[in-house]
């Protein structure tokens, strides 16, 4: 079943060669094995090709066959930019290639090759700039060069994605040798440990390295898999650092969730990703058959795939040797092996499908279908960019190094230096040690810092000096760019030539070349490219490559999906006690802030009409209650309503509007006095929660001396509104203990009494609908019983439920004002109609200065009833109240509704003071263009504006 | 997102909490002018450095507390009030 691509049984290999796979690449059959990567299956069988360029679409095969790899982007079912050099094998994968038309392997996108010049640097910036009215077929044209695979819009196979929150003591990012002794080390001396490998499993470059590497490396991870205080996650990514710790990882080894974002609030981090491979620049290096000597070792090492038949090998490091060593061992024939580091290179590679020719740095030229470059490597100090570190760049090393580090952010392994395994282990190890003595002091500084005392579980450890010996560092020579000019940035097709045009174009630092090339901004986000690009920038500016500087890199490291970022949902939707009845009643839901109401049950216009004739009853539980207790309530109550609170008297309920600091109305609600110290304070459903924190503000801030004492009870107390015309009857029916006859219980005020057997009830005698009505607060575990006995008893009374878009109608009718409904943010006092409510005269009120200049003022818009002339038109809410003759805007509808009462329109509107006198008609601007006649009204009240009904 | 230490509750993420921002004094409304009192409405010195804020407990103990935060760093010493 092999092919002769897959070499012989390997010592190491990672593949179980008797678990088959079978998928498909681009609709033709393909297989592979279990712990194959898809890219690894297909170069196994003979595939060479597994993509096309950005913008010339060239063809382009393996180049570092990992996560980073650019050419091995690919989309797997309905899933689009999976990336094929980390993904493993699935069997029954439908794998295609992206970005080509009509295919791979005849790819009309391929023709940009001739006309490339026109798509060189900042092409996007000069080519398709003028004439401007092509700009829409423009569009068309750039839109088919953005890269990336298909969405399907239908799909639902993604499973639940989920997210996590995580506190250990240590994170190490990396699992290689330097992170996996950096762990052992921590978890050691006492730190809770989480240990993230980007690869799915640990051991780093060890894994493909010699007999000695890998055992050394299956030594590590067995300690590591045995610590009890280690967590291991595999084929999961640190994606950012944020400020005190904050660390996001996206753990792909779920195994349920197709990813997770795991947000870790953690002691030490401790970064160890090792080092990347750079590519090397020359004419044809993105050719399929070039490679970086880490692909190959990958290749045969862990896959057992033979990558080529002759190879030219250009190494400037230890791993480009062994490299070597690999490939003559997969039986591949070496034709040249260029050593780097006496001066000996690569000039050109040709071919068309596949590398055919090299040309080498002595003038010959070679046959050959694989070209090996190990030519340096790039720190990815991502990271450490996120801790706020500049890296800098050492020449002898050739690459970047960390400079200063926070204390609580430590860097081990191959990204501070160079070692053999058991150097870095060493610095591993001592690193871990550190990093546990800072987590651990930490965690017994925030223990301590409770005032609740918590005594910390153990003694803080003494502080340890970082006396680590450095990594030394390895003399590695510049390899950046040969004599000849090639792809800087496979991803976005960016060239040398075209750096050193932009850097000619005067966009010379490496930021604004960055932006004006898009070199590093595709899919590997720098990782391959950043080193070359400002390599290349500084031989074209003539300065040392020290003096370019890099981008920063910022989160994430590798792509987050959207999928990973939204997790879970976890917002709680609050029901009342009622909530399950009103749904097996027919209920229809409403999502009413952070609560599901019933909207209506079936006919809204019908339950308005029955609370007019009869009465009804509606669920306002969500009307936030707040239990007011102590002597200086009034003093806190007159300092938050614009009104008089001091000489309410026990029994009576009152009527409050507030106003923020800046005189526009935030809130309004009914608040009664149940007794000398006791209060009962309600606020608008949408604003419980953050009056409540209003008051406490005050309470605690300003006036630390008042001796009131706030609880919420919103939820505890289930409030139903009883309205309507036979509401006295219904109640004499049920309550017990207290006098309801209008004399003993007038109107505005408030009763304490048992309702259907129910003690202590709060009864307050109110009017939202403008009907008799009474509001019944009644602690919720009973509030069913109250319900249902209510509707019972009531049954020859015609008492029935109704719903929130009933209760609007209801109290449009009778022109009661919601706050952010008839009011907005820049509605101040006067304007919502409150008139003499207002007292300008009191010490304090909030937004008072302001309240004052407001009344002086004669240009604010005033809040008005409104009726259309054609009572069978309702205005949309919103609509605007325009001039007669000119679209000037004079006002809006802030709510419209059919009147069943009236059997026509009724709104309220806020206009422009100068058509508010009554009887004036404006115009209305509907939706559909038209323009229609509305009468402004003498009273907010369509119906009963005397309000003899409620008084009754 | 940073820890904010809360004197009942101990260290927090920020998310637990509310920022009720720069703390700033009240005038007297009783005397002050609308100039004066819309630079209490509006105006705040906004410093790269040590700021005096004021946060909100939300999710814990509610308690409105003040700490000084250095808005470059993030560092955080706890006011004591």
């Amino acid at each position: 079943m092999t092919s002769h691509y897959r070499l012989p049984e390997r010592e190491g290999e990672i593949i179980d060669r008797s678990a088959r796979l079978d998928f498909t690449w681009n609709g033709r059959n393909y297989s592979g094995f279990s712990g194959d990567t898809i890219a690894s299956a297909l170069a196994a069988s003979g595939v060479e090709v597994f993509s096309r360029g950005m913008k010339y679409h060239r063809r382009r095969g393996i180049l570092s066959a990992d996560h980073w790899d650019p050419n091995l982007i690919v989309q797997v079912g309905d899933e689009p930019n999976v990336r094929a050099g980390h993904r493993r094998l699935v069997a029954g994968m439908h794998v295609s290639a992206q970005n080509v038309w009509p295919s791979l392997r005849f790819d009309l996108g391929s023709l940009n090759q001739i006309v490339g010049r026109f798509l060189s640097a900042g092409f996007y910036y000069k080519t398709f700039m003028r004439p401007q009215f092509l700009w829409p077929l423009y569009q068309k044209v750039l839109s088919r060069f953005a890269p990336g695979g298909r969405i399907h819009w239908d799909t639902s196979s993604h499973g639940l994605y989920d997210k996590r929150y995580a506190h250990p003591d240590v994170l190490v990012a990396g699992g290689g040798p330097a992170g996996m002794a950096a762990a052992l080390g921590a978890a050691d001396a006492g730190a809770t440990v989480m240990l993230v490998e980007h690869e799915h499993q640990l051991g780093g470059h060890l894994l493909w390295g010699r007999d000695g590497e890998r055992t050394r490396a299956a030594e590590l991870g067995a300690s590591v898999r045995s610590h009890p205080s280690i967590e291991t996650l595999v084929n999961s990514t640190v994606t950012g650092r944020y400020d005190h710790n904050w660390i996001s990882v996206l753990d792909r080894s779920h195994p349920v969730a197709p990813e997770r974002l795991i947000r870790a609030r953690v002691g030490s981090l401790v970064v160890a990703p090792g080092l990347l491979e750079r590519p090397y620049v020359f004419a044809g290096n993105d050719l399929p058959g070039v490679m970086l000597s880490g692909a190959v070792r990958r290749l045969i090492n862990l896959w057992a795939v033979k990558p080529g038949q002759r190879a030219v090998v250009l190494s400037a490091n230890s791993q480009g040797d062994e490299a070597l060593d690999d490939l003559r061992d997969a039986g591949v024939e070496i034709v040249a092996a260029l050593d780097a580091r006496i001066g000996e290179t690569i000039v050109a590679a040709q071919g068309r499908r596949r590398v055919r020719k090299v040309t080498l740095g002595d003038g010959r030229t070679v046959s050959a279908d694989l070209v090996v470059v190990a030519t340096g490597w790039t720190a990815p100090t991502s990271l450490l960019n996120m801790a706020g570190d500049r890296p800098v760049y050492d020449p002898v090393a050739a690459r970047y190094f960390p400079v200063s580090l926070p204390s609580e952010v430590l860097a081990t392994g191959g990204i501070v230096g160079d070692g053999g395994t058991e150097e870095l282990v060493a610095h591993g190890t001592s690193t871990g040690l550190l990093a546990a003595n800072r987590a651990l002091r930490l965690r017994h500084a925030r223990r301590s810092a409770l005032t609740r005392t918590h005594s910390p579980d153990r003694p803080a450890p003494d502080e340890m000096p970082d006396n680590r010996s450095p990594l030394p560092r390895v003399p590695h020579p510049e390899c950046y760019r040969s004599t000849t000019h090639g792809m800087v940035d496979l991803s976005e097709d960016v060239s040398s030539k075209d750096l050193i045009q932009a850097a000619g174009e005067g966009f010379d630092s490496i930021e604004l070349m960055k932006r004006y090339t898009t070199v590093t901004m595709g899919s590997a986000q720098g990782k391959l490219e950043t080193v070359n690009a400002a390599a290349i920038l500084a031989e074209s500016n003539g300065v040392p490559l020290a003096d370019i500087g890099t981008t920063v890199w910022r989160p994430p490291f590798s792509p987050v999906t959207l999928g990973a970022l939204a997790g879970r949902i976890h917002e709680p939707i609050r029901r009342s006690a009622l909530q399950d009845w009103h749904e097996a009643h027919g209920a229809s839901p409403l999502l009413a802030g952070v609560w599901v109401r019933p909207d209506h049950y079936g006919d809204a216009q019908s339950e308005a009409e029955n609370v007019r004739s009869n009465a009804g009853l509606i669920d306002v539980t969500p009307l936030g209650k707040l239990d007011l207790r102590g002597p200086d309530v009034p003093k806190l109550l007159e300092l938050v309503y614009v009104n008089r609170w001091q000489k309410l008297e026990i029994g009576r309920v009152r009527y409050g509007a507030m106003v923020a600091e800046d005189g526009v109305v935030s809130d309004d609600g009914v608040t009664g006095r149940l007794g000398s110290d006791h209060w009962l304070m309600t606020t608008t459903s949408s604003g419980a929660g953050a009056i409540w924190e209003i008051l406490e503000d005050w309470l605690q801030t300003a006036h630390p001396e008042w001796d009131v004492h706030v609880t919420p009870v919103t939820g505890g107390l289930t409030s139903i509104n009883v309205a309507g015309p036979k509401s006295r009857t219904l109640l004499e029916r049920v309550v017990t203990g207290v006098d309801l006859s209008p004399e003993a219980f007038p109107y505005f005020n408030v009763r304490q009494g048992t309702v259907a057997t129910v003690e202590n009830c709060i009864i307050w005698r109110i009017g939202f609908t403008g009907e008799l009505s009474y509001e019944l607060h009644v602690p919720s575990g009973f509030a069913l019983h109250v319900w249902e006995t209510l509707l019972e008893v009531g049954a020859d009374l015609g008492v029935a439920p109704f719903g929130v878009e009933a209760q609007r109608i209801l109290r449009l009718e009778k022109g009661h004002y919601i706050v952010g409904q008839d009011t907005d943010g820049l509605t101040k006092a006067p304007s919502a109609g409150l008139g003499g409510l207002v007292k300008l005269d009191k010490p304090d009120t909030l937004g008072l200065p302001e309240l004052r200049a407001a009344y002086d003022r004669d240009d604010l818009p005033v809040l008005v009833g409104l009726q259309p002339v054609d009572g069978s038109i309702v205005p949309a809410e919103a609509c605007q109240i325009v001039a007669e003759d000119s679209n000037e805007i004079l006002g809006r509808i802030t709510s419209s509704r059919m009147s069943p009462t009236l059997g026509r329109s009724v709104c309220l509107g806020q206009v422009h003071p100068g058509l508010a006198t009554p009887g004036t008609v404006v115009t209305v601007l509907l939706v559909d263009g038209t323009r229609i006649p509305v009468t402004v009204m003498e009273h907010h009240a369509h119906v009963d504006p005397e309000g003899a009904r409620q008084r009754v | 997102m940073i820890v904010v230490p809360c004197p009942n509750c101990g260290p927090r993420n920020a998310s637990d909490l509310r920022n009720c921002g720069e703390l700033i004094a009240r005038p007297d409304p009783n005397t002050a002018s609308l100039s004066e009192w819309r630079t209490y409405l509006y105006l705040r010195e906004n410093p790269a450095g040590w700021l005096t804020e004021t946060w909100y407990c939300r999710n814990g103990c509610r308690r409105y507390f003040t700490i000084e935060r250095n808005t470059v760093t993030n560092e955080i010493r706890e006011d004591g009030s």
